[in-house]
């Protein structure tokens, strides 16, 4: 009985609170305007509650109406939209410079608007580990291989016309930023011989180059150091140094503009049918026809499989895991399926050097016979500089961490011995990135391999991908949608030597 | 497949700059045809398609003046095809040891006296302000006594053009690509190989971005040449030197 008083004569204290509150309100109000009856906020309200009510009850009703009819995209199950659709015709997996590549010519070679589905399925949107980016952004017809001089003059072409085939409406031009430098390579007398017979097969591939002696040399370039070497070779048109950030999202957004379906989600399997062959040598084959990828999207424990007819490998250094999932190389032994694709992971360094004394405007990308390269960049005086290392002592792939021994010991003693401005330069920044390095010859892959006949191939480039990605995009769209390559034959690039283990070497790797 | 296209519509919609080719910032408000026809363009498909077509349309105008003569060139040789070719263009241009130019008078009818002088190289050529382009190279491809080029206000000289020119290396003595808007730094890197080149205009390139530096790299590259760089802003520099005078003057006048 008390502790019911005592409740009620609190809920009386408290209404004689309230109410003394609400006169005192009252009291202050008065002044001003009139108060509401029964409102116990301190603000005045701008309208009426209920009109206020109304407005937030049609808008309601509006959005309700629009969710309703056609062309919304509401719909009462919780979708992620970041996921890849259910089924594409092509999958490519890569989303360097060389998937959006292909993407872009298949898009571009379908014979009518929406023919091809397309998804473009890319691990890491920020590129912090593509090769494409951290490249050194190089273009030269300077190969021993006439198919590599073809490939180069048709992807200059493509550069010289990149509005016209890249050029969305409404939207800025392409600006390369193309420095036209031209590379040079030199050589000393055991290897002159080999320069003499790469210039006449590129004079008559088409490319642009010339010879220069030691003293034309010298009188071109007065500050390279001709000691040791006996020839040189330098490209006159169609050679330089790009931004391979800018060709990337030119082809990128190109070929969103067409309907490409970008995905950001890494490829953790393949799910494929097995049939056995029996060849006429008598011979059980096991051909592998993949049906359905498996998108995993990033941190997390989402994935789609995506039914799909075509599979494009495009990527790069990380093609060999991919190929492990189809089951590249765990065949029998002496069989094809037993040759695993070999692509893998290569790292090199790139240095960032500033030598306010060193060669001007007309700087070449100059390699040379060591191994070393350097080229300029912009008008300040600053130059990117690099060097492959030796088979023997290949860094660890592992990380992306620059090793800046291997400048002090390799690359500047090299480099100032060749150019004696640089003995004083100041290294102001460097990085590091992957070669999809081809294990066999250091020449792309372009092709079906035999055993799985839906999974095409367009990696293993070796540090020249990014120069021929224009013309090995248009080949393997020929391939895909034509059957056969139109305008530049890339059989040799096929994996038919792969499978015979006859390497065809190009000579002038850098 | 249509969401990536409202995406793409959607995304353009965030430009702010309505015009074709935005070579030039500018600072006037676009006209309001042009952001009708933006609006319009985000929001059919035909009249995105109908623009795209309009914008190749022109390109291939350009594309097929720049066509190779080679009719012309089997029937009359490279010489008189290239005559004709810079004449169809509105250019004008000397033989070598005559003294009259042909086409240098826009008013005056089509003149055909150039056929008289057969096999003849040509010495110097104007292609100011027309659409000359590096496809259209290809027809002064065999003019190994070239020394004269000069293409002021050409809007179709690019870089590539640039590169193209080292063709000429022996010969060429005075260029002049001052106005012509897409020429870069890049694509003067490419005027490396022209050693016999003694006169060099590169004034009003807006696409430069440091011209003071850049013309002083010039001369380092080309040093027999001489290079007129007129029309660009070097203010900076000299507003320093203006007012640093002013303030001493002000400080005598007070002390």
């Amino acid at each position: 009985m008390s502790t019911w008083r005592r409740l009620q004569v609190k809920v009386c204290t408290a209404h004689g609170l309230l109410t003394s509150r609400r006169v005192t309100e009252r009291h202050t109000w008065l002044s001003g305007r009139l108060p509401p009856c029964q409102s116990l906020s301190t603000g005045t309200p701008l309208r009426n509650d209920f009109f206020k009510d109304l407005e937030a009850q049609l808008a309601a009703m509006r959005r309700k109406a629009a969710d309703a009819l056609p062309g919304s995209s509401w719909s009462p199950f919780e979708v992620n939209p970041n996921l890849p659709p259910e089924r594409a015709d092509i999958v490519i997996v890569g989303g360097g410079v060389m998937g959006w590549s292909i993407a872009y010519w298949l898009k571009q070679k379908e014979f009518s608007r929406g023919a091809v589905r397309i998804v473009v399925v890319e691990k890491d949107p920020t590129y912090s580990k593509a090769s494409t980016v951290l490249s050194a952004g190089g273009i030269r017809q300077q190969f021993s291989l006439p198919e590599n001089i073809h490939m180069s003059l048709a992807s200059a072409d493509f550069m010289r016309n990149i509005n016209e085939h890249l050029g969305v409406l409404n939207e800025d031009p392409v600006d390369l930023q193309f420095n036209h430098s031209g590379y040079l390579f030199l050589a000393n007398e055991e290897v002159a011989h080999i320069m003499e017979e790469n210039y006449s097969t590129q004079r008559y591939a088409g490319a642009k180059v010339t010879l220069l002696s030691p003293t034309q040399l010298k009188e071109k370039f007065p500050w390279v150091n001709t000691d040791g070497v006996a020839l040189a070779s330098y490209g006159l048109e169609n050679e330089g140094s790009f931004d391979p950030w800018t060709l990337l999202n030119a082809f990128r957004r190109k070929a969103i503009s067409m309907g490409v379906i970008q995905c950001c989600g890494e490829v953790t399997g393949l799910k494929y049918m097995s049939s056995i062959v029996t060849t006429a040598d008598d011979e059980r084959l096991e051909l592998r026809r993949i049906k359905s990828v498996r998108v995993h999207m990033p941190n997390s424990m989402e994935y789609q499989p995506v039914e799909c007819a075509i599979v494009v490998n495009a990527a790069g250094a990380f093609s060999g895991k991919l190929a492990e999932m189809v089951g590249m190389g765990s065949g029998p032994k002496d069989s094809i399926a037993e040759i695993p694709l070999p692509v893998e992971p290569r790292k090199r360094f790139v240095y960032v050097v500033h030598c306010p004394d060193g060669p001007g405007l007309d700087t070449p990308f100059l390699v040379d016979y060591s191994g070393v390269y350097f080229r300029r960049e912009g008008l300040g005086g600053n130059y990117i500089a690099g060097a492959s290392p030796e088979e023997a002592d290949e860094p660890d792939t592992g990380n992306l961490e620059v090793d800046h021994q291997f400048f002090e010991e390799k690359v500047w003693p090299s480099l100032a011995h060749r150019v004696p401005a640089f003995e004083k330069l100041k290294v102001t920044s460097a990085w590091a990135g992957y070669y999809d390095y081809n294990t066999l010859d250091q020449n792309g892959i372009i092709g079906i391999h035999p055993l799985i006949p839906n999974m095409y191939f367009a990696t293993g480039f070796s540090g020249h991908g990014l120069q021929h990605s224009p013309a090995v995009g248009r080949a393997v769209a020929e391939l895909i949608l034509d059957g056969n390559f139109q305008t530049l034959d890339l059989s040799p690039f096929g994996f038919r030597r792969i499978l015979d283990q006859e390497p065809m070497l190009e000579r002038n790797i850098v | 497949m249509s969401a990536p296209f409202m995406r793409c519509c959607q995304r353009s919609a965030l430009l702010f700059a309505a015009t074709r080719r935005p070579l030039s910032s500018s600072s006037v408000s676009t006209p309001l045809h042009r952001r009708l026809l933006l609006f319009l363009t985000q929001r059919y498909y035909d009249v995105e398609m109908l623009l795209s077509w309009k914008s190749n349309w022109k390109r291939r105008g350009i594309e097929k003046k720049n066509a190779y003569y080679g009719y012309t060139e089997r029937l009359h040789g490279p010489d008189i095809a290239a005559a004709f070719y810079i004449l169809t263009m509105k250019g004008s241009f000397r033989y070598v040891g005559q003294s009259e130019w042909f086409g240098s008078d826009p008013s005056a009818k089509f003149n055909w006296d150039f056929l008289n002088h057969k096999d003849t190289q040509l010495e110097e050529v104007n292609m100011s302000h027309t659409l000359i382009s590096f496809r259209g190279l290809r027809n002064l491809e065999g003019q190994r006594s070239l020394r004269t080029l000069s293409l002021r206000g050409c809007p179709e000289v690019d870089d590539w053009f640039l590169s193209r020119l080292h063709i000429f290396q022996d010969s060429l003595e005075e260029l002049d690509i001052s106005q012509c808007l897409r020429i870069t730094a890049g694509g003067l890197a490419a005027l490396r190989n022209l050693k016999g080149l003694r006169r060099l205009d590169v004034s009003s390139l807006p696409r430069i971005s440091n011209p003071g530096l850049v013309v002083i790299l010039l001369e380092e590259m080309l040093p027999h040449c001489q290079i007129t760089a007129t029309g660009y802003n070097y203010n900076p520099r000299q507003e320093q030197d203006e007012t640093a005078p002013a303030r001493t003057e002000v400080g005598t006048g007070q002390g």
